[in-house]
């Protein structure tokens, strides 16, 4: 049970930081999705980011940052199993589900759907 | 004739006369939606791995499922009623990422299935992708001459 | 003949008469305040079309057809139409005029354009270059904000100082004639960029060329704002019309009597949650068909400053850091015609 209320609140708090970004530095969607990818990222390589999944579980996976922290984890990975050709070939090889599915599911439901009024 | 007013004294009248955001109010907002589909995203990932995923298969099948959930209800226009009441609630997690590659999808196909829906698809998750990676490339890289 | 006046402005010889006024609006602005001045109120924004242009065009060329007949004429009947919306090179009146076969000049202003097509089309009329005119201005806010924003299904949040984008259609035929109310006179806007560049805050961005143009029709005329019974601003909404009333007092001319703005007319903010207000071509042009025309016609007022506001500006130049240009194109209209 405490791992539901570990995700909820180290999910909620990552939300937080995106919405004072937002609200503070009229910084738009797009760029507040990239901010988080880098910073799980490098997070991710420094090792940092672990001891926040290790609190969080899905709370820290589920967030972009998460996302980021993949592609570091994969990468790195990579190397110690393929050496240098895991530079190229971890992050997206880590993140390739993630990826894939929301291009399939985006695809399929352009077809079916149009866009709604706001 | 009054004096002129210069571009620093406009932005200082424009600060004044624009309402904040109610950050505090938003934040609420955004840390219980953000904290309600993390809990989700538990709960897929506990049941995977009762099931007998490993770890990371588990965190796989989570990321699919919200990734899938949040695309379908992007397509019945349910996401940005979501979006406007959780603001980075709903944007931060993965579910945000997905309704960012599935709204341009949907809104650009009139544009035709290439140019359209194929070029326009990631206008809001290229740049996630682009600079993901290349922060996962730059990582590697340090990795692999010190790691 | 019209006379050049002042620095920016003209006046008219000729009793240029706003024979009709037609307005056409969608769904959320035939919920708000104005809702018993306009025309049609639109059931579906689509209007069964493949998509918001298409339905921003239909619209557009429904209610041009609309303001002819009801000035009991047909289009062939037109000299010119001057219209304009906000759809990259124009496409929204390009394709809504395209069927009426009426020599068309098609205009950009931004929200501004309804003053500026007015403006033209008295030009033409006082020219004795044409008969009959009709001067329009779409907008949608569907296709503004694909064009300008995200896409619709995008789950974003608008800031306090964001505008709605007015769908709708409003439009008038402008010809010489008897008929009150008339066009007196026109000041054309200079652009004003004061450096804004939050495309989210437009009113901001207007507010300097709106209060440019006010202070020099009142300047150019000779006049005191009490003149009017109103000064009607096109789209600055609550945060613009605040910043208008100080530039103005700055230069000791308090319009904060009689001074209203369409994009706070239109829609109700607590309930309708627009934020700042209403904007777009269609904000002012609809509100000026539909209630003011209205009040005029009634003679409830007779003689308002009609000031449409606009935002210069596109998504590649704010996207490379250009700031917002705004301008304002005052036209004075009065009940009262020139020999009388």
């Amino acid at each position: 049970m405490m791992d539901y209320v570990n995700a909820f609140w180290v999910g909620g708090l990552i939300c937080v930081i995106g919405q004072i970004l937002i609200d503070k530095t009229k910084l738009t969607s797009a760029r507040i999705l990239v901010f988080y990818v880098i910073a799980g990222c490098i997070l991710g390589g420094l090792g940092i980011y672990q001891y926040i999944v290790d609190i969080g579980g899905a709370g820290a996976t589920v967030p972009l940052l998460g996302f980021g922290f993949n592609l570091s984890k994969g990468v790195m990975k990579e190397i110690d199993e393929s050496g240098f050709i895991g530079i190229i070939t971890g992050g997206l090889k880590a993140t390739s589900a993630g990826i894939c599915a929301a291009i399939l599911s985006a695809f399929v439901m352009a077809l079916i759907f149009d866009p709604k009024e706001k | 004739m009054g004096k002129e007013i210069t571009k620093e004294q406009y932005d200082k009248m424009v600060k004044k006369a624009s309402p904040d955001s109610p950050v505090v109010k938003n934040c609420i907002k955004a840390f219980v939606i953000g904290g309600i589909i993390c809990t989700i995203g538990q709960m897929i990932t506990n049941i995977a791995a009762f099931y007998g995923a490993s770890e990371e298969e588990a965190g796989t099948y989570t990321s699919v499922i919200l990734v899938v959930a949040a695309s379908i209800l992007t397509g019945l226009g349910l996401y940005s009623k979501l979006g406007k009441f959780a603001g980075a609630g709903s944007i931060v997690p993965i579910t945000g990422f997905s309704n960012s590659v599935t709204s341009p999808a949907i809104e650009f196909k009139k544009e035709g299935m290439i140019l359209g829906l194929g070029a326009k698809i990631f206008i809001v998750a290229g740049p996630v992708i682009l600079y993901g990676v290349l922060t996962s490339v730059l990582v590697g890289t340090v990795y692999y001459i010190f790691g | 003949m019209a006379k050049h006046v002042g620095k920016q402005s003209m006046e008219f010889g000729k009793n240029i008469s706003i024979v009709s006024a037609a307005s056409t609006v969608g769904t959320k602005e035939g919920e708000g305040p104005l809702r018993e001045y306009f025309d049609v109120i639109l059931q579906d924004n689509l209007l069964g079309q493949e998509s918001w242009e298409k339905a921003e065009s239909k619209i557009a060329s429904d209610n041009i057809k609309l303001a002819i007949n009801k000035a009991g004429l047909s289009p062939q009947d037109i000299d010119y139409v001057v219209t304009g919306d906000l759809l990259n090179q124009c496409c929204g009146s390009t394709f809504g005029v395209r069927g009426l076969k009426i020599p068309f000049f098609g205009v950009f202003g931004a929200c501004s354009t309804m003053g500026e097509a007015m403006s033209l089309c008295a030009v033409l009329v006082e020219s004795g270059g044409a008969g009959k005119t009709v001067a329009g201005a779409s907008s949608h806010f569907c296709s503004a904000e694909k064009q300008f924003r995200f896409p619709m299904d995008l789950g974003t949040q608008r800031t306090p100082t964001a505008t709605w984008t007015v769908t709708g259609d409003g439009a008038a035929v402008i010809a010489e004639g008897s008929e009150h109310p008339f066009i007196r006179g026109i000041t054309t806007g200079r652009i004003v960029d004061m450096g804004i560049k939050d495309a989210n805050n437009m009113g901001a961005a207007m507010a300097p060329a709106a209060a440019d143009a006010i202070y020099q029709h009142l300047q150019d005329f000779g006049r005191k704002p009490d003149y009017y019974d109103y000064i009607v601003t096109g789209d600055l909404g609550y945060v613009g019309k605040e910043l208008l009333l100080k530039l103005l007092k700055e230069k000791n001319c308090d319009i904060s009597k009689n001074h209203i703005d369409c994009g706070i007319e239109i829609f109700d903010k607590e309930l309708q949650d627009t934020h700042s207000g209403g904007s777009g071509c269609a904000c002012s042009a609809v509100t000026f068909a539909g209630m003011l025309y209205n009040k005029l016609r009634k003679k409830i007022i007779n003689k308002i400053l009609f000031v449409p506001t606009g935002a210069l500006m596109s998504p590649t130049s704010v996207q490379q850091g250009e700031s917002i240009a705004g301008i304002a194109h005052c036209v004075a209209i009065e009940n009262e015609g020139v020999s009388a």
